[in-house]
């Protein structure tokens, strides 16, 4: 009798999984549509996970205040953060993110009230499949709205070329460290949401490995549009489940595989596909039409 | 006087780019500025417009002190500007990059796009429609929604100069806007240019094609070297000496 | 006294060695090489098996890796950063393409060699204390502060008097005079990639070495005072990143003495931060801050 009850389960959990790495990918992308690399958002989700559990736990507070919680406190560390670095040039946020990101990590590791590096376990189970397609649609909705705004305008002018955009009036740094914040965020509350559906959080979940495999998830997915990411964090969560078969053929093991995967899908797209997946119909398209121009002229 | 310059010094390396510059500009005056490669020309506009800090000198634009401040600031106070070597939004059309130039006279609508409110939709077309009108008075209105890496440098040049316009500018600053252009686009460029000084605005004009120069500018000034060597009108200053001897000895 | 300041300098000229590979690439790319840590770590491994398994004596296995750490420093401006040059985004791209790298080449070296943390067999390296003015220096110490400072000392000759040395600083200075001087660009910039891996992967050995210690993620944890260093120093500055290291060395062994050793990462971010803050140039940074 074919076991549908644990497919179910295992079809949710990855429904899950897509959904919250949906929303890291869009973190990333709100640092990303204006130009700008950041690596912070592993610690603005580390600070929100805690943030958020430490609140139900020991304070028992509401669900819907852990959460808000979570995403309020990386907003604000944010802008400490960020506005020093945003105003110099993008090499300066990115190795700048990075530190921010150990920091983040070795505070955790190093805090005993928090476990130090065993981390929270036993956190409610609060968390269910639904909330996190609201969230991610929610999130998806701001973002779609916001292109074509004046705002959406002026990001992808200064991502294009921010010197050129600030002589026609756009206050870069100030549209920066907005986006900067709103991924901070995002990524807090999908944080907080992760750790009261996986039930712990500790502090080497959320470190360097962690930061760069949001950031794959929104380059590969197309970090021009808004569902670009998304569709890349569906496309890297499900390939090294459906890979895993193959992968253990070729004795190969299913972390040093999927960090493989990542890497090397990451840099084919950097390189061929610079606009991500997502816009390879685009692409195919162009080419097609490229070819048959050619033809034409004989 | 609209914008008063005096005395800019800026070096780069060992090189002095400007050494005492200055230049005048009346409201609805198109002001020429010319002089051979490498006299300091694009530099001028680089610190008027705000890329870079003059390390001595005074820019005032209408009464105000405007040297040291960033390009946006300057940019809300009335001066925008093209490229020399253009500096288009490439992965925009022609039409987005005009809207963006137009970032100072819009309302800030995210909010209301959110919200679906009318008035969002409103002024994205009321936006769209001047942005249209603009590009048609370049004559680039039939090709509003190409992508702008796809045009040819000419139309390039035309966009720019619709997207350094779409926020009603006091002042735009031309960097070499007819390089590349046939006699057919230069004399659209000269209409566009006359027709944008009768209606109160002013215009510096950086250009080699000394014919356009002397066709459309009310006053010119020479650079070499950093400085000037002449300024005052066209015909008197095509005569003086210094003016064909510096020009004589480059490669105008 | 001493002692900690021979620990310091000790520290101090690996991170030094390390960090001057990042300031190479940068003063000649204008772009930072994210893949840097991952060659460092690569090197340590492939001279641990030369030694572990090839039974070769760590002087030769270190040349060896040397040379093993430049040609994928090759490899790797080839495919990674190449394809990107003269894309109007190739800043960014850049960084993205070599985290993309680095992943690659921590995926293989996890895939080999596994996560756990090896050690080189015994007897590798002589482990005579010595006494100097009153401090224990181990002669396994003075080995690592003179290689370091010998291969710092030959990337400055070869920048100095070398007809490459000259290209390179051309090129730093600026890729288009350069190549209307007639200078082939990309071979230079091949030549700076494989110069700064060479050193970066001697750090990792080195690094090995020093602490016993060779594992699939001893580049993060150096990559984070590389780029420290680099930022303190100035970020395509050679100069800057040598005495910054040592500066850097030396701040961080004090801490452990004073604060303990629970604060000695600390310190590197400390450090960053502060000059991100107060003198993003760093000591001895040329590079521009802000475009506009």
């Amino acid at each position: 009798m074919p076991d549908f009850a644990g497919f179910f389960l295992t079809y949710q959990s990855l429904l899950a999984f897509i959904g919250l790495n949906g929303l890291l990918a869009l973190s990333v992308y709100c640092t990303l549509c204006c130009g700008q690399l950041s690596l912070a958002n592993a610690g603005f989700m580390a600070i929100g996970a805690y943030t958020g559990a430490l609140l139900t736990q020991n304070a028992h507070a509401p669900f819907p205040v852990a959460l808000l919680a979570g995403a309020v406190l990386p907003a604000v560390i944010a802008v400490p953060l960020g506005l020093p670095v945003l105003r110099l040039r993008g090499v300066f946020l990115a190795i700048a993110t990075i530190g921010f990101g150990e920091v983040v990590r070795l505070a955790f590791v190093n805090w005993s009230y928090t476990n130090g590096a065993l981390g929270l376990v036993a956190i409610p189970q609060k968390t269910r499949l639904w909330m996190i397609w609201v969230a991610l649609a929610a999130v998806m909705f701001a973002l779609a709205r916001l292109r074509g705004s004046r705002a959406g305008y002026a990001l992808e002018a200064i991502r294009e070329d921010e010197a050129a955009a600030r002589t026609m009036g756009i206050a870069s740094t100030h549209y920066k460290l907005s986006m900067f914040v709103l991924g901070a965020a995002i990524a807090g509350f999908a944080g907080a949401l992760e750790a009261h559906l996986t039930y712990m959080v500790a502090p080497n979940g959320y470190g360097f490995s962690r930061a760069v495999e949001m950031l794959v998830y929104a380059v590969v997915g197309g970090d021009a549009v808004f569902h670009g990411p998304v569709a890349g964090a569906a496309f890297l969560t499900v390939l090294p489940e459906a890979l895993r078969g193959a992968g253990r053929a070729l004795g190969l093991s299913p972390g040093p595989l999927r960090l493989f995967l990542n890497g090397a899908i990451l840099l084919a797209v950097i390189l061929f596909l610079p606009n991500g997946i997502v816009s390879l119909p685009r692409t195919l398209r162009e080419r097609r039409m490229r070819k048959a121009s050619r033809a034409a002229l004989g | 006087m609209l914008l008063s310059v005096e005395g800019l010094e800026r070096s780069f390396g060992g090189v002095r780019a400007l050494d005492g510059a200055a230049v005048e500009v009346s409201a609805g005056e198109v002001h020429g500025l010319i002089g051979p490669n490498g006299a300091g020309k694009t530099t001028l506009l680089n610190v008027i417009s705000g890329l870079f800090r003059p390390t001595r000198g005074r820019i005032v634009l209408g009464g105000e002190r405007i040297d040291g401040l960033p390009p946006h600031r300057i940019a809300a106070l009335g001066i925008t500007r093209t490229y020399q070597n253009i500096r288009l939004f490439p992965g925009l059309s022609a039409l987005e990059n005009v809207m963006v130039g137009a970032h100072l006279v819009r309302r800030g609508d995210t909010l209301r796009r959110m919200l679906f409110l009318r008035s969002a939709r409103d002024d994205e077309a009321r936006a769209r429609e001047a942005a249209l009108q603009l590009l048609g008075r370049v004559g680039l209105g039939d090709r509003a929604h190409h992508r702008v890496s796809g045009l040819s440098y000419g139309d390039q040049r035309r966009v720019e100069i619709a997207r350094a316009l779409a926020s009603s500018p006091r002042l735009v600053l031309l960097d070499e806007p007819t390089a590349g252009m046939n006699a057919a686009e230069v004399q659209a460029v000269a209409a566009v240019i006359r027709e944008v000084a009768k209606q109160g605005q002013s215009v510096v004009l950086v250009e080699h094609n000394v014919q356009l120069v002397m066709q459309v500018c009310d006053r010119i000034t020479v650079l070499n070297f950093g400085k000037v060597i002449a300024h005052g009108e066209p015909q008197h200053v095509a005569s003086q000496a210094e003016v064909i001897a510096a020009y004589l000895g480059s490669d105008a | 006294m001493w002692q900690q300041a021979i620990n310091g300098v000790f520290l101090g000229a690996i991170y030094a060695l390390f960090a001057v590979g990042y300031a190479l690439v940068f003063g000649v790319l204008d772009i930072l090489n994210l893949a840097h840590q991952a060659v460092f770590t690569l090197s340590a491994f492939v001279a641990l098996a030369f030694v572990a398994e090839g039974n070769m004596p760590l002087a030769i296995a270190l040349p060896v890796s040397l040379l093993a750490a430049g040609l994928i420093g090759i490899g790797l401006e080839r495919v990674a950063f190449r394809p990107l040059r003269g894309r109007s985004d190739s800043n960014i791209s850049g960084l993205i393409s070599s985290l993309a790298a680095a992943t690659i080449l921590e995926a293989i070296a996890l895939q080999i060699w596994g996560p756990d943390v090896q050690r080189f067999p015994q007897g590798t390296f002589p482990d005579k204390p010595l006494h100097v003015l009153g401090a224990t220096v181990s002669a396994l110490q003075l080995t690592i502060i003179s290689v370091s400072v010998v291969l710092m000392a030959a990337l400055t000759a070869v920048l100095r008097a070398t007809r490459l040395g000259r290209q390179i600083r051309a090129v730093a200075e600026s890729p288009r005079a350069a190549r209307i001087l007639g200078v082939d660009v990309d071979r230079v910039i091949a030549w700076s990639f494989f110069l700064s891996s060479a050193l970066g992967g001697a750090a990792g050995v080195l690094f090995g070495v020093a602490f016993n210690s060779v594992s699939p993620d001893m580049g993060r944890s150096v990559e984070l005072k590389g780029l420290a260093v680099i930022i303190l120093g100035g970020m395509g500055s050679i100069a800057g990143a040598v005495i910054a290291g040592f500066a850097l060395g030396l701040l961080e062994v004090l801490t452990v003495v004073q604060l303990g050793s629970s604060w000695r990462d600390a310190v590197s971010f400390g450090v960053l931060f502060l000059v991100l803050l107060v003198r993003p140039s760093g000591l001895l940074g040329k590079a521009a801050i802000r475009e506009a």
